[in-house]
């Protein structure tokens, strides 16, 4: 004889549990991790990531340095340290003045590539 | 897939791999030429390597010929803005190669202002016994010459030059994302994030602006251009690609400024879907026409969709990369990965598509039997004609026996950029500082 078939109400019980377990592990991985960046980061604006990342992406390669605000800044603080560059040394912000120094140092490329051997 | 690729040759050949990864020699193109006897590949600090397959006749018939160092030179140098205070990389953007008319080779090369024709050409004899100069080139006096004889051109060593036939300068206000030939060998095209400009290969003072999708209003500015290519066979069609994951399709017959598209090629997005991420994995990192010209090819973050180009709404293939990263957005949106630009290619008879991934893994679609392959470039398979072994990443639960968990997977070893031999079944495969060659196992 065949097996008697699970009643209905057995088969949606187990189906709705199965479907919570997805939603809980997230059927939406995407909005699931929207949400831990957004726990993260709160301040992340509300339009999605959009026009930030492009006018970073236009301005690449934008670096500053006014020679006034240099030569002022190395006569002012002639006995303090001027303020130095953070982690990012391509980010200007605050009373930091760009300053030879902070250049990252370019390894000259006048060098054979090593896949010419 | 019936095919399986063994490993043929990695650049740099050195086995002493101690040296830190230099940044200039992060490769960042790879193009075979027209006939597949060539290839080329860019890097960061501005240097151009060309290989070449040893021909047919110097090897024996079993193997195809294998590719050595045929030239190298500094294309780009990097040079700063004073005006605009920008500092322009000297990292090679992408490399295409014109179809050889003569005995020299060229190809175009960009950064991101400028683009340049370089000719490739081949010195293997030279002229001896001239009256005048002695062979060292000192000038011999006059006075004591007393006979007169032809000078001779002599055998040297192959000696192979690349020298700067054209600079196209000062017409890309932003960044050159694209380079493309048109079919009818005299115009090319070059796209940077807002623009694109037609150029004649003869002419390099003057050049046609054809699309400009800049706002008046820079802060309305919503997508940006992201890849272009001219149509394989007419000479008046191109696409270009966004970052908002569509492809416009222009005629430049319609108007002398292709602001309008023809067609609109967009798949259509499912509103309650939408995510934070959306938007950035659906930006758009390459586009390739199939060599018949019926298809195109995009590239998204996650997947890679092949575009009939008779029907706009909705791509007739896609292909999932590495659909295991899609809950993994949070961190690789903070490490930047996220915004890494992935590259695609179609093989010589448009049956099978390639991409890269981390790792340094790579796909591959057989369009015809729907099946997909993961492959590795490591050194650890580099015995001539070791077999790839299959790889496999498992997205969840229990790890088989060699697949590689996503947690333990490389995000900096990433596989941007690959090639395919137009006519045979090799490919290059580049990973951060290295070049891979394989080819097709033959029995």
């Amino acid at each position: 004889m065949f097996p008697k078939p699970p009643s209905l109400g057995k088969v949606l019980i187990f189906w709705q549990s199965w479907w919570d377990t997805q939603e809980k592990e997230g059927i939406l991985p995407e909005r699931a991790e929207e949400a831990k960046l957004k726990a993260k980061y709160p301040s992340l604006g509300q339009k999605p990531g959009g026009s930030d990342f492009l006018m970073k992406r236009l301005q690449k390669g934008q670096k500053y340095f006014d020679s006034g605000d240099y030569n002022m800044a190395k006569a002012k603080m002639k006995n303090k340290q001027l303020p130095s560059a953070g982690p990012d040394k391509n980010l200007v912000t605050g009373d930091h003045i760009p300053t030879p120094q902070d250049l990252p140092q370019r390894k000259s490329s006048l060098v054979t590539s090593k896949l010419a051997g | 897939m019936r095919k399986l690729f063994a490993f043929l040759s990695v650049f740099p050949t050195l086995k002493d791999l101690m040296w830190e990864i230099d940044w200039s020699d992060i490769i960042s193109t790879v193009e075979f030429n027209h006939s597949g006897e060539l290839l080329a590949t860019g890097d960061k600090g501005g240097r151009v390597v060309i290989f070449q397959q040893e021909q047919e006749n110097k090897i024996q018939s079993h193997s195809r010929g294998e590719y050595n160092v045929y030239s190298t030179f500094q294309s780009h140098e990097p040079e700063f803005d004073y005006l605009k205070s920008l500092e322009i990389e000297e990292k090679i953007n992408k490399i295409r190669w014109l179809p050889q008319k003569n005995a020299a080779q060229f190809l175009l090369s960009t950064n991101d202002k400028t683009i340049k024709l370089w000719k490739i050409s081949e010195r293997d004899k030279r002229p001896e016994g001239y009256n005048l100069k002695e062979e060292d080139g000192r000038y011999r006096d006059p006075t004591t010459v007393t006979t007169l004889r032809v000078p001779v051109f002599r055998p040297m060593d192959l000696m192979v030059e690349a020298s700067p036939r054209r600079i196209f300068a000062n017409a890309h206000t932003y960044h050159i994302n694209s380079i493309s030939i048109n079919s009818d060998y005299e115009t090319y095209l070059s796209a940077d994030d807002l623009r694109i400009n037609l150029w004649h290969l003869e002419i390099t003072d003057r050049s046609f602006n054809i699309v400009d999708i800049k706002p008046a209003n820079m802060e309305e500015l919503t997508e940006v251009i992201t890849a272009a290519e001219f149509h394989p066979n007419s000479c008046n069609t191109f696409v270009y690609s966004s970052s908002k994951g569509t492809i416009r399709l222009c005629d430049m017959r319609a108007s002398a400024l292709c602001d309008r598209h023809s067609k609109l090629f967009e798949e259509p997005e499912d509103p309650s879907n939408r995510s934070f991420f959306s938007e950035i994995i659906s930006s758009i990192s390459d586009v390739k026409f199939s060599h018949s010209g019926r298809y195109m090819m995009t590239r998204d973050y996650l997947s890679v969709k092949i575009w009939d180009l008779n029907m706009e709404n909705r791509p007739v293939e896609t292909y999932q990369v590495h659909e295991y990263l899609r809950s993994k957005l949070c961190s690789l949106y903070e490490n930047d990965c996220i915004f890494d630009k992935f590259e695609c290619c179609w093989n010589g008879s448009d049956s099978v598509v390639m991409t890269g991934s981390y790792n340094n893994f790579f796909r591959m679609f057989d369009r015809n039997t729907k099946r997909d392959i993961t492959l590795e470039a490591s050194r650890e398979n580099n015995k001539p004609r070791t077999v790839l072994k299959p790889r496999k990443v498992c997205a969840s639960g229990k790890r088989k026996k060699d697949e590689i968990s996503v947690d333990s997977l490389d995000f900096n070893k990433k596989i941007l950029h690959t090639a395919w031999h137009p006519k045979e079944n090799i490919i290059a495969v580049a990973t951060t500082n290295n070049l891979y060659i394989f080819q097709d196992k033959v029995n």
